[in-house]
């Protein structure tokens, strides 16, 4: 099972390619929308990708609940050992 | 055997795997087509990915409807695929939630307006004349429309722009009847897709849907809207055409 780390990583690689956002930048604490200015349409793609990468779903209803990079790694984590 | 076993279909406007597009795009390879996909913009590379979820992942073109050089461009771009078109699927609106939906309709400018009518109506148009030419007779054009025969909560001029829609569909229908091609139009239901969620006040069409539907009604299912543009993409709706097809649980027929 991935760790903490390497999710955030790797969910960092994907707002990186996706955004254009310094992998550095993409911390747990981090808004995708007020801190990295991850607009909507970015949102909905580096969703997408995380799907893919982390074999996971993340359901539409979710996805407004994942403020932080932190939801987001968290919510993998709980998806990927559910 | 698929009802579009042999067929060539290019599905326009597929973004996530909860768009109908992509439900059409499913059903039409699970019945025997070969499809094309296209989206555009920064859109596109969202589509691109989701194209791995369908059975057989498909090309993806770059179709911007609006764009006259697109649209110049498309044939060749189809041809480098398949030798020719079936079928046509229309799964394209845009309104800008901002201006134009959500209860501001008396102010709603008309450059938004415009555009709105430009991208859910006329692109039909454009879309049918670019590709009829790839076409033969039994060829088939499949549009998507919200009843625009009455006025919804907060759906305000992307309404005007559907009803511009229906009269296309039928004055296609008119035009391109002589060369045997159809175009008809799939009235669903509310369905939860990434369009729909840029609707502001989408929830209030639900709950009357699911009360009143005799058949019921599920947002979240795409596959009835996907089955029935299929079915009306194959040869067993020969005569059919300038027609608006709902896929509503029968809410419409209903007075309450």
């Amino acid at each position: 099972m991935a760790s903490t780390e390497e999710i955030r990583s790797n969910l960092a690689e994907i707002v990186n390619e996706i955004a254009g956002i310094p992998v550095e930048d993409v911390q747990l604490d981090k808004s995708f929308t007020d801190d990295l200015d991850v607009d909507s349409l970015s949102m909905v793609e580096v969703v997408v990708a995380a799907e893919e990468k982390f074999s996971v779903k993340i359901p539409d209803d979710e996805v407004k609940n994942l403020k932080t990079v932190g939801d987001a790694v968290a919510f993998i984590e709980r998806a990927q050992n559910g | 055997m698929g009802i579009l076993d042999g067929k060539r279909i290019l599905v326009a406007g597929v973004t996530l795997d909860s768009s109908i597009g992509f439900a059409t795009a499913k059903v039409a390879q699970e019945q025997g087509a070969t499809v094309l996909i296209s989206n555009f913009g920064r859109a596109l590379s969202i589509t691109k990915r989701i194209a791995k979820r369908l059975p057989v992942e498909p090309p993806v073109l770059e179709l911007d409807v609006t764009d006259d050089e697109h649209l110049a461009a498309l044939p060749d771009k189809i041809r480098e695929h398949v030798d020719g078109l079936d079928g046509v699927v229309h799964s394209i609106a845009y309104g800008n939630p901002e201006t134009i939906l959500g209860g501001k309709f008396l102010d709603g400018p008309w450059d938004d307006v415009s555009r709105a009518v430009h991208v859910s109506a006329y692109s039909l148009k454009a879309l049918a004349v670019t590709c009829a030419p790839l076409m033969s007779r039994g060829g088939s054009i499949v549009g998507l429309t919200f009843d625009a025969t009455v006025a919804w909560p907060g759906y305000d001029w992307m309404g005007v722009a559907k009803a511009a829609l229906e009269s296309t569909s039928r004055y296609l229908a008119r035009d391109l009847g002589a060369q045997g091609i159809r175009c008809n139009l799939v009235s669903a239901g509310p369905l939860k897709t990434l369009a729909a969620k840029a609707i502001p006040g989408f929830e209030k069409f639900e709950e009357p849907w699911l009360e009143r539907a005799p058949l019921g009604w599920d947002p979240s299912d795409l596959e009835p809207t996907g089955k029935t543009i299929v079915g009306l993409l194959s040869d067993f709706f020969p005569s059919t055409t300038g027609e608006i097809v709902h896929v509503d649980g029968g809410y419409h027929a209903m007075g309450a």
